[in-house]
């Protein structure tokens, strides 16, 4: 925003000496060219590459890309029940998260926005687990979770009540993994909505009381709709971030048991290094590019409604 | 203030220009300069590639440090890297990238994938004879499955067999001793289960243990050990067919069931801290593991011994194993000079099998697996038997260890035992997810 108004605000100045609009785009081309370079060497060039990759036979013990396959790993992705069961645990995982993240998130941010002292103690109580390595956080989860001896279990026993199997059914894997990773992230988004709530001018908390509204309205009439903006935000990168979902569930479960927690980046993974079949999970990364860029595409046009419209 | 914040930017870019430019000099001479110069290796260093970490990554130093002690003018570059698929993706992108490792361990089931990919070249046994290494030094059964189609692709280092490991206090009491403190016989099916439940009476609530969740490895070598002891066969025709035979895999599989969910004689829900805590803290008597698991338990106060796991369903007698394998990657610029040299590590390697043997895996080098000094290594030399007896993973691009091939039969293992699933659906369920991969074209040819 900041380096598009700048050339806007000098523009009318007479007084340039020398300088014309074709010499300012050559110094812009030329600031820009190490990004560039960088951008078309490491994105738009493997891109172009896994493309090209995803319509042959390549594979990773051969060099070059063994032969012209049309559209076959396309279609063979498309009709597998392991890329769609992948996929969906993908989404299963993004749906379950998502809300639990933007909402608790959002109740945990206004709770300590009330509170007048030891405001930084919360902060950083919500915030630390965030920049623990994923690794770590599998490995104390492991723990918890732990079929023999893990603290979940044990106290579950204590008060009587019989322990789920963690991460060993297919029917609480998933769930176990999400409690996990809300645990893990929920520091982001609280210290976004942070910022958000204290955007919101004290004086129309105080008009509000004034006149007469509770507690309950103010938050309903004043703090939700002006986190609008906000909410639209983290809720987008959430899914976003929720979509890309890999290290907590390869770590803990390995995609397990019996594959129902592989995400699709997993099974990606899988079809390419552990079955050597580049050029297949070359088109199965991009059946889920394409879904990654529908979902940033509808983000986009939200956004420009709501800019349009503030 | 404009100058001076776009100056002091300047030389701070300055300042990381020169430590990049430093670091870069820093590495020259090493691997980055040969890399980026393409020059190679000089004529007297050897690079070495293993998947070892833990007790086997300190043996393996240990060993390394023998070698480079007899030769202290080859300079020995080993790297460790961690096992599994990521190691055979790094070995084969090297490869092709004509940057092999002069030496490098494989698995021996991954051989048969790495040699038809091109990446392996046949040995000329006329010049590992040169070197003292025939055929009648291995143990036979893993110099066999290091052939491919009738040539040797590999050298055999162990076999390291799935086994059964027994408490020996809590079984002395259970009455599963004989005369010299060792388990008593307990091959057929039913001999087994009546020794569970002799220990489960003692110990209260499980007699045994196997890994069931997340490690669908385990689960594949459990079930492979029973239905190798039956004559199963998973593939054939290199991968192409899936010959699962349904009445003996269910038998095996219902077999592992009963004793989990069936009889409660061994947990259904557990993990390998589990595992580890159960065995170590005498609240099982038997443990089903790979024998490279025994240093762990020696690390405890738990007295136990190893033996081969028992001929339970009683076919011609089989127990689930791989072999380690040293492996020269096909290199273009290998002269018959440095072919001895590769060789002689090799050979130094083999000679120190007495240390690597410390970790569990049986030798397969006969000159040490016979010798007196090894018989005396209680209780590794105790289950020497099951090298001869192994069942490996069958031959297919998609198998081997660390494969898709035991994840994916493996973690339908693990839905048996834990009581998810009925053996009969789940060997439909094998049955269906392998034929998918026997029809994919094969990413080697």
């Amino acid at each position: 925003m900041a380096v598009t108004t700048v050339p806007v605000a000098t523009a009318p100045a007479p007084v340039r000496r020398g300088t014309t609009r074709r010499e300012d785009d050559r110094a812009g081309w030329g600031l820009m060219t190490p990004f560039l370079v960088l951008y078309v060497l490491l994105l738009i060039g493997p891109l172009v590459y896994g493309v090209i990759m995803s319509f042959s036979n390549a594979s990773l013990v051969q060099s070059g890309l063994s032969g012209f396959a049309g559209f076959s790993n396309y279609s063979e992705a498309l009709r597998s029940s392991d890329f769609w069961s992948s996929m969906w645990h993908t989404v299963l995982f993004t749906l379950i998260t998502t809300p639990a993240l933007v909402v608790l998130a959002l109740v945990f941010a206004m709770l300590a926005e009330r509170l007048r002292h030891g405001r930084w103690f919360w902060r950083l109580v919500f915030f630390a687990p965030y920049v623990v390595p994923s690794a770590a956080v599998a490995l104390i989860f492991g723990w918890l979770y732990a079929a023999q001896g893990g603290l979940f279990g044990t106290w579950l026993s204590d008060i009587g009540i019989d322990s789920p199997n963690w991460l060993g059914s297919s029917s609480w894997a998933m769930a176990s993994i999400a409690l996990m990773t809300i645990w893990w992230t929920i520091g982001f988004n609280f210290v976004l909505y942070l910022a958000g709530l204290t955007d919101i001018p004290r004086e129309l908390y105080e008009a509000a009381a004034v006149d007469g509204a509770s507690p309950w309205v103010q938050m309903r009439q004043i703090t939700i709709p002006l986190l609008k903006r906000t909410t639209l935000l983290i809720t987008m990168l959430q899914i976003l971030a929720s979509l890309k979902v890999f290290d907590q569930m390869y770590l803990l479960t390995s995609g397990g048991p019996n594959f129902s927690t592989r995400p699709v980046i997993e099974y990606i993974y899988d079809m390419g290094f552990t079955d050597y079949r580049s050029g297949y999970a070359a088109a199965a990364s991009m059946l889920y590019f394409i879904g990654l860029i529908v979902v940033s595409a509808v983000w986009f046009v939200i956004n420009r409604r709501q800019a349009k419209e503030a | 203030m404009q100058i001076q914040q776009s100056l002091s930017r300047r030389s701070l870019l300055a300042g990381l220009g020169m430590a990049g430019l430093g670091l870069g000099l820093s590495g020259c001479g090493t691997a980055l300069s040969t890399g980026i110069a393409g020059t190679g290796p000089g004529a007297d260093s050897l690079t070495y590639w293993n998947l070892f970490s833990g007790g086997d990554g300190v043996r393996m130093v240990a060993m390394q440090d023998g070698y480079q002690k007899a030769h202290p003018a080859v300079d020995l570059n080993a790297v460790t890297l961690s096992w599994g698929a990521p190691y055979y993706t790094k070995l084969a992108l090297a490869t092709l990238g004509k940057r092999p490792p002069d030496v490098g361990v494989s698995h021996v089931s991954r051989v048969p994938t790495l040699a038809k990919a091109g990446l392996l070249a046949p040995l000329d046994e006329s010049i590992l004879a040169k070197h003292g290494m025939t055929s009648d030094k291995f143990t036979p059964k893993a110099w066999k499955q290091a052939q491919v189609d009738g040539e040797l692709y590999a050298i055999p280092l162990d076999t390291h067999p799935f086994v059964l490991y027994y408490n020996t206090d809590i079984c002395k009491k259970a009455g599963l001793l004989d005369s010299d403190g060792r388990l008593k016989n307990l091959d057929g099916p039913t001999a087994f289960i009546d020794a569970l439940q002799a220990v489960k009476k003692i110990t209260g609530q499980y007699g045994g243990v196997v890994n069931i969740n997340a490690d669908p490895s385990t689960c594949w070598r459990w079930f492979a050990t029973l239905y190798g002891q039956l004559g199963g066969q998973m593939l054939a025709d290199d991968g192409r067919k899936v010959v699962i035979d349904e009445a003996k895999a269910v038998k095996a599989l219902t077999y592992m069931a009963d004793l989990t969910t069936g009889k409660k004689l061994m947990p259904s829900n557990i993990d390998g801290g589990g595992v580890t805590m159960l065995f170590s803290t005498g609240k099982v008597g038997f443990l089903l593991d790979g024998e490279w698991q025994l240093t762990t338990y020696q690390a405890t106060p738990v007295h136990f011994d190893m033996t081969p796991v028992p001929n339970i369903l009683g076919g011609k007698y089989a127990t689930f194993a791989d072999s380690h394998t040293l492996v020269l990657p096909k290199d273009s610029k290998r002269t018959p000079d440095r072919m001895d040299l590769d060789l002689a590590f090799v050979r130094s390697l083999l000679d120190q099998s007495l240390t690597w043997a410390k970790g569990g895996h049986v030798p397969a080098w006969l000159p040490v697996q016979t010798s007196a000094e090894y018989k005396a290594l209680k209780p590794n030399s105790h289950y020497v038997a099951a090298a001869e007896a192994a069942y490996y993973d069958p031959t297919a691009w998609y198998s081997g260890a660390g494969s898709d091939f035991e994840n994916i039969v493996g973690s339908i293992i693990a839905t048996v035992e834990s009581g998810q699933q009925h053996p009969e659906q789940a060997v439909a369920h094998m049955r269906s997810k392998l034929t998918q991969y026997a029809n994919t074209k094969p990413p080697v040819t």
